[in-house]
Order: C-alpha cells, then structure tokens, then sequence
C-alpha cells in the first residue's frame, strides 16, 4: 500500500534522529538545507549521498552542531542520545565534541598538525575528555593505534604527518576518532584522496570499527560504490532536501526517485561496458531553487505538476523507504537500466597517429619513477593507463606530451622520434598531441574569456583569418555540447563539467592526432564524470582520434578503452585488451586491484556486507 | 581577434561582471575610492596634484620676481611673505609643484616596468636567468635608494632625465622582488603549462598569461612606489639635485628657506606641507588598495570545487 505520510521517526534505540533540520543563510533566510530528517541507530552506519552543492557537508557539520560561518540553523532537531545539540550552548558542545560525537575530515593531511608528532596529537585528545580514571592514557594510545591498524610502536607515535601516507594518516584520523568511544561519528568523505587499495583498507577498518563498540556512523559521499560497500542506510541529498531514503539493498536494488536512478547509472562498472549516463545541468544553488520540485528542471520523467508544487513524501516498501517524488507509486519508474556498449570500434581502416613508447625510463631528480616502459597506442585506439597514486601514470603521460623532460628510451609518433621537452618539439608534433589536464580549476586561465581560451591555440598554429577561426571555436564548443553563449564567460562562472568540457574544446580545436586525458574526471562528481566519458567516447568514433586515458578509476576503463596498461611502481606489470585484462587477470597486482574497486553490483546482489 | 571580440561582444559578454572583471585593475581602483581610507587618500591627493596643476596659471606675482624683503612676513599682497631673496613664497609654491609630481610620476612608471619585467622573467625563465636578475637585485639593494640616486647623478652630474632614470631604477629591485614571487606560483598552474605545451615563445607566455594575472600585485606596488618617488625627488632638490636655483620647487624652497625659519617659516612650512599631504595621501591610498586587492584576492581563491559554493549564494 501507498500512503503519503510525514517522515515518522521510530523513537526507541535510536542513536541519532535528525528532525526537519533547516539551516539558512544568515540574514537572508535563503535555505541551504530543510526538511532533513533522518534516523541512525547504533552501529549503523547511514550514507549522506549527493553531488556537489547539495548540502550533504552542511548537513554533516550540523550533527556535531557547528555551522560554517554565514549560516544560521533556523529550525528542527538534532538529538544525540536524547540530547538536542543544537538548544546546547557552545561550552557543552565543545564537551561533546570529541567525546560523544567525532569527526572525520576529508583530507587528514591538513587535519593533523604538521607540528606535533602523532603521538601527542593522539593523547591530547584523549587527554582533553578523559579523566584521570581508567586506563592510562599512554595505554590507550596503543590501543587505539591497533584498532586502528597501524603500528603501535613508539617510533611511530614520534613521526609526523608529513611522514605518513595518505592512508595512514586517514588512518590516524580515524583512530583519534575513534579514541574516546564516541556514540556517533561523522565521516565526510574520508577516503576521496586514496586510491582504491588504501581506500578499501580504510573502508574495512571503519566497518569493523563501528560494528564492534556499537557507533552509530554517518558517512558522506559522493561515490556510490563506497556507500554501498559500507551503509545499511542511504540518504540521497538534492539542493538541501533527502529526496530518497531507505536500506541500502533497496536503494540501489530498486530506487524511485529519478535523481537516485540517474545517479547510479552514472556510475561506472569494472564488470561490465556500460553507456554512461550522466546528468545534465548543475543542482540549483540556494535561493535560485524553482518552486515546486527542485529536480524537475533536470528530470527525464517531468510532470507539469512537477513545476508547481513541492513533491509529497511517499513511503514504499512498509514505510522503510521515503521517496520525495510524486511519482513514486508507479510502478514503471522503478529500477535503474542499464545499456551496455561495447567501448569503441576497433575493425575501422586505421588513420591518424601511432605512438609508440618503448624502453620509457624517467627520473625527478635522481629519483627514478618509471623503468622500461613500453607501450603502444594505435591509430583511433583508446589505451587507458591505470595504477595507483605513485605508480608513474602522470609522469607518463607527461613524458608523452613533454611537459617532463627527464627521461631515456624512445617515444615514436608515426615514426618519428619525440624531443624530451616540447620546448625542443616541432610546432606539427606539438599541435598533434593534445594534453588534458587533470584539474579543471586550475588548467584554465582565469583572466581570459572562454572565447579567447579556447581561440588561443588555433591562433598559435595556424594562420587562419579571424572569422575562420572564429567559425572553428565555435564549431568546437558544439562538439562539446557547450552554445555559443559560453564564449564571453569566464571560468569561474562555469562548474567544474563545463570548465573540463572546455579544456577539451582548447584541446580539440587544433584537430590533433593524439588525445591525452590525464586523470580528466577525478575533480568530477560521478554525474559528470558519466558526462564527460561520453563525450569522449563520442569525440574519439568521430574525429577518429588515438587516445591515452589516464586513471586509477579501473571501472571507467571498461567504459572507454579497448586496450589497458597496468602500471605498478614504474613498471608495467601487465597489459592487453580490456576484456581479457579485467576479466582474467594474470598479474597478482591487477587482481588485487580489481578485487579493491568498490562495486555497486556487490550491493546489488548480496546486499551490504 | 578582431572576429572573435566581435562574438564576444554579442552573446554574454554584455554582461556586467565580464566587462568589469576586463578592466580588473579599474574595479579595484574605483572600490578603494569608496572606502574611507581610499577617499581620504583620493582628496589629499587631488588637493596637492590641483595645487601643482592649476598653480602655475593663478600664481599672483612671476615665481622669480623681487616683490618685497628677503624673509619677510605675510603682508597683503603676499599672505606667505617673501623668501630668502624676496620673491613672493605663494607664487613659488603654486608654481613649483608640478614638475616635482611629473617627476615622481615618471620615476615610477619606469622603475614599476623594469622591474616587473626583471621579476617575472626571472621567476618565469629560472636558471642563469633567474641567478643573473637576483643578484643584480641584490646588488642595487645594497645601496639605499637615494644613497644610489646621489651616486648616479654625482657621476653624470644635475640632469632631470637622469634624475627620473636613478630614482625609478633604484624602486626597480623592491617591484622586482615582489613580482617574482607571485610569478612564481602562477608560473607553476596548469594553465600556464597548457599554453606552454603549444610551444608558444616565452615572451608571449609572460606577457599574455602571466602578466594579467599579476594586476593586483602591480596596482598595489604602483603606489607604494609613487610614494616613495615623490619623497626620493623632493629630497633629492633639497640638496640641489633637481632644478637649477631661480626655478621654484618645493624641496629646493625648503632648502632655500629654512635659514630664515624663525623670521618667516611660511617659506619652509608650506611646501614641506604640500609634500606631507601628497605622501601621506598616496600612502593612504595605496594602502586603501591594497586592502580591497586582498579582498578580491580572498574571493577568487574561493574558487574550488568544494561545497563552499554555497556560502556565496544569494546575489
């Protein structure tokens, strides 16, 4: 049965009940957040899912009852053990915090001091809500190193940040989290900067951590698999509003609500070649929300009822599922549906550009990074590199384009030996070699207009009039969906999809051979990274394009390329067509990898572990 | 660009932020004059530079005629009195201001391009290059500004071209310094390395990427350094290295005067108040800069993919 209800909250066991929670901007009154009521119980662990904009750190943040300066909580509860934080006043808080409920940041690096060795940093917090009774806290420490993995010795307490990696010290992090028996721990996207190994050991070590004292966790992200892999329970965030609760296993086993199905779709799969699908067009920013629903003006499933008024909460599946859609009911709009593709088409008559690599070995310093690398990308064929952080992938592609130029052996392309640096490379090579960047922020100039980024290249290598070239930017940015309008912004009016889409067109506008996409949707959500995967696929069948794909995601791979490099600690440790590479996998490192990537079909059939 | 600036101009361009952000250096001007600190510093300075400007025109009497007794007091036809051979002090103030602020101006602007252009070719072509400009840098450090003015002009002797070439080559180094480090860190961003990649020459790599980027820094140092002009040229006349005595000028007027001090202290007292109220005016006013500069500064870092988005909401 269905029946349009408020959100009832189940009193009882429950360790954490968030009730129609309204944050604003202060002044204003314009809602970053409202209407988020959830409930965790111990040892839960509840998903805070969502792109970026969507208030799901606002949120996060409000459950240990701080706000960013600006806003202002205007309404609802959060109660902690019974307790509401936010009636508390700030010398309580700061009692609670730490002790009750603690926090996990995104990146460790800048969370622990760089000052104090680690060992310190864990007994102050200890210090600061423990008394003097129980154990002592030297003891504790140890304790709590090991719950955590790591190395409980002494010398380890002695190093600092800088000395530990990026895993160990989101693991530090987590162990201070952790160190004084907290009822409930928020975690805002603790493992976004890990690659998958550390990722999974991380996401095992919170898991274990978390079912054995009984904490109720709350983890946010924007990476659907990682959820998956660890939530009973999912919350999906949009322009501040839940808009699907429930289980995990119904959640991505049958979601509702349009934006939960589009957003998994969007993610990609090591098992299989999918289309991606993603979603077009950005979450509205507070105060420029449209009445009525605020996922209409994106939805694929529009109603006209849509636009006028604000969706009911729906409750499915015995009221364990909220869907905030009015179409909720029908049963049509269920599951996600998928198409699968087989990435490119590799029996064309070959044209364009082969590179060739061949006994690549490069240095930063003295320190060497890559030993005798070889490799091969053949005309319009797409070759994804993938390894680790660490494992020389960048410093690859790098050599390849000549942005590194320390480095031995020979690089070919059609035949021809490239220089080390592209200072010492022919205007043709340069111009058919295109490189994208990985940070979309920062690889655009911004003081220049899209117009001139874009016009820029096609000024330098070729003599082209004005309006030819004019003529051809515009052609360009069509090709990377983006109107005309765009030519006289700047990038910091566009979101980070459009800012890569431009990178692209610049990369694109000067017809090169050779298209080298370097980590291109790792700043990305997964909703735009699913957008610009297309695009390339597209992009690379029609201007017959040869393409070396950068990155540590193993399930894009699948998506894109038709032969896959693994690269381990410099070296390659296995190679060959996509298919065979990640369906039968030699290498004990490639194995392991595959098994490390978090996959949203584990949920799908097992539900979560 | 013709063709595409004409494309710009007609879709989106027209809106304000894009027209604005173009003259980016202008915005930041216009926003200091708002600030009280800004206004302050805008009237000090009007009130000077209309003083030296329209002066010349209104004076009373010639600036080198004999009109009363040496150092005697204000009467009524001269309300400053008379300086130390006579000539009417009003007159030598209004008329002895404006080559002094030409000066200044023209110092600045030539030691602001050099050493722009010394500091980003350093920061941007490192090696020998970055070693050769540093050191010389270091070199023309040593000497206090207007230590290294008197040298120069003491070798090649009284000229005003020379004077203006000393005192703008000795602000070169500070402009420098300061230039290279923020080319530093912008020389190192991706979009550099993007233009970088297309082999374009590194002239043009500085001049069209690097150097819009580096507008702020070179309104902020502009002015601190039109400051230290005006003070470095004043003095520089006050010893006698500037215009030849009959011309009236302020720093040589104090020079002039100041024996007379206690009979008519009109003739020391308001040109070196003339010169204060300039200083203090565009201290005040580039101070006022460069607060409003660090602001926008703040803002445009703001830029990241992060959820901060949503603090800067409404509009």
């Amino acid at each position: 049965m269905i029946q349009v209800i408020a959100p009832r909250l189940t009193p009882g066991t429950a360790r954490l009940v968030v009730e129609d929670l309204r944050i604003v901007v202060a002044g204003t009154g314009t809602d970053v957040v409202d209407e988020v009521s959830f409930t965790v119980q111990a040892g839960e662990v509840l998903g805070l899912v969502g792109e970026s904009g969507s208030g799901k750190t606002t949120v996060a943040l409000a459950l240990l009852g701080y706000r960013r300066r600006g806003l202002e909580m205007a309404g609802g509860r959060v109660m902690l053990e019974g307790r509401d934080l936010l009636a508390m006043s700030d010398a309580e808080l700061q009692g609670l915090r730490g002790a009750r409920v603690s926090y996990v940041p995104q990146d460790p690096g800048s969370a622990l001091n760089p000052a104090l060795p680690v060992g310190v940093q864990l007994r102050e917090m200890l210090g600061a809500h423990r008394d003097s009774g129980g154990t002592r806290a030297g003891d504790r420490v140890m304790e709590v190193l090991a719950e955590a993995h790591l190395d409980a010795s002494p010398e380890f307490l002695r190093r600092y940040s800088h000395q530990l990696s990026g895993g160990q010290q989101q693991r530090v992090a987590i162990a201070m989290a952790f160190a004084c028996r907290p009822s409930l721990i928020v975690l805002d996207e603790p493992t976004t900067g890990l690659d998958v190994t550390t990722q999974r050991h991380v996401l095992e070590t919170i898991r274990t951590l978390c079912r054995s004292y009984g904490v109720a966790a709350v983890y946010v992200s924007h990476d659907l698999a990682v959820v998956g892999q660890l939530a009973q329970q999912v919350a999906v965030m949009y322009a501040g509003r839940v808009v699907e609760l429930g289980p995990t296993e119904t959640i991505f086993g049958r979601p509702v609500h349009p934006y939960t199905r589009a957003l998994l779709r969007a993610v990609p799969s090591p098992e299989r070649s999918e289309v991606l699908e993603g979603i077009e067009g950005q979450a509205p920013r507070p105060g420029r929300r449209p009445p009525g629903c605020f996922f209409a003006p994106r939805c694929p499933d529009v109603l006209p009822v849509c636009r006028e008024s604000a969706p009911p909460i729906i409750a499915l599946e015995a009221g364990t599922q909220l869907v905030r859609c009015v179409r909720a009911g029908e049963p049509a709009t269920r599951g996600v549906g998928i198409r699968t593709v087989v990435a490119g088409d590799p029996a064309k008559a070959p044209s364009g550009g082969t590179l060739e690599v061949r006994e690549l070995c490069a240095r930063y310093g003295l320190q060497p990074v890559l030993f005798e690398v070889d490799l091969r990308v053949g005309p319009e064929q797409c070759v994804a590199i993938v390894g680790e952080s660490g494992s020389g992938k960048t410093t690859l592609a790098r050599c390849v384009v000549g942005l590194h130029d320390n480095w031995t052996g020979n690089v070919d392309f059609c035949g021809e030996p490239l220089a080390c640096g592209a200072r010492r490379r022919t205007k043709g090579s340069l111009q058919r070699i295109q490189y994208v960047f990985q940070n979309p922020y920062t690889s655009l100039n911004p003081r220049k207009t899209v117009g001139q980024i874009v016009e820029q290249p096609l000024e330098h290598f070729s003599h082209l009039p004005a309006a030819e070239r004019e003529r051809r930017v515009v052609a360009v940015l069509d090709d990377v969906s983006l109107s005309p309008d765009f030519l006289g912004r700047y990038p910091d009016q566009l979101s980070g999809g459009e800012r890569q889409r431009v990178a692209l067109a610049r990369a694109l506008v000067v017809e090169p051979e050779l298209l080298v996409c370097d980590e291109v949707t790792s700043a990305l959500d997964v909703s735009v990274q699913a957008i610009i995967v297309e695009l390339l696929r597209r992009l690379q069948r029609e201007r017959n394009l040869a393409m070396l794909f950068i990155t540590h995601n193993l399930a894009l791979v699948r998506s894109i390329a038709q032969t896959v490099v693994v690269l381990s600690e410099g070296k390659v440790v296995e190679q060959g067509p996509v298919e065979e590479v990640l369906e039968r996998p030699h290498d004990r490192y490639t194995i392991r990898l595959l098994e490390d990537v978090p996959k949203l079909a584990q949920v799908r059939v097992g539900g979560s572990r | 660009m013709a063709g595409l600036g004409t494309a710009i101009q007609h879709p989106a361009a027209g809106s304000g932020i894009a027209r604005l952000r173009r003259r980016e250096w202008l915005s930041v001007l216009s926003r200091a004059v708002r600030t009280r600190r800004g206004t302050v510093g805008v009237v000090l300075m009007a009130f000077v530079v209309a003083v030296a400007v329209v002066g010349p025109f209104v004076a009373p009497v010639s600036p080198t005629d004999f009109v009363t007794g040496p150092f005697s007091g204000p009467a009524s036809g001269t309300p400053f009195g008379g300086d130390a051979l006579g000539r009417d002090v009003l007159s030598r103030v209004l008329a002895g201001g404006w080559l002094l602020l030409l000066m200044a101006a023209a110092a600045t602007l030539f030691g602001v391009v050099v050493g722009a252009a010394a500091g980003i070719s350093a920061a941007y072509l490192r090696g020998w290059a970055d070693a050769l400009i540093m050191r010389t840098v270091d070199v023309v450090l040593a000497f206090p500004s207007l230590v290294f003015a008197l040298l120069l002009v003491s070798i090649i002797g009284p000229k005003l071209w020379l004077i203006v070439l000393a005192v703008g080559f000795s602000h070169a180094p500070q402009v420098a310094r300061v230039l290279r480090a923020s080319t530093l860190d912008i020389s190192e961003r991706d979009f550099v390395k993007a233009v970088e990649l297309q082999g374009v020459k590194p002239r043009l790599i500085m001049a069209r990427e690097i150097l819009p980027s580096l507008i702020t820094p070179l309104t902020v140092e502009t002015g601190l350094r039109l400051t230290y002009s005006i003070i470095i040229v004043a003095g520089l006349s006050f010893l006698g290295f500037g215009q030849p005595p009959p011309a009236p000028n302020w720093g040589l007027m104090i020079n002039e005067n100041r024996i007379g001090l206690q009979l008519n202290p009109w003739g020391v007292v308001v040109p070196a108040a003339l010169i204060a109220l300039l200083t203090i005016g565009t201290n005040t006013f580039s101070d006022a800069v460069a607060r409003v500069a660090l602001g926008v500064e703040r803002r445009a870092e703001k830029d990241s993919p992060l959820e901060d988005h949503v603090l800067v909401a409404p509009r």
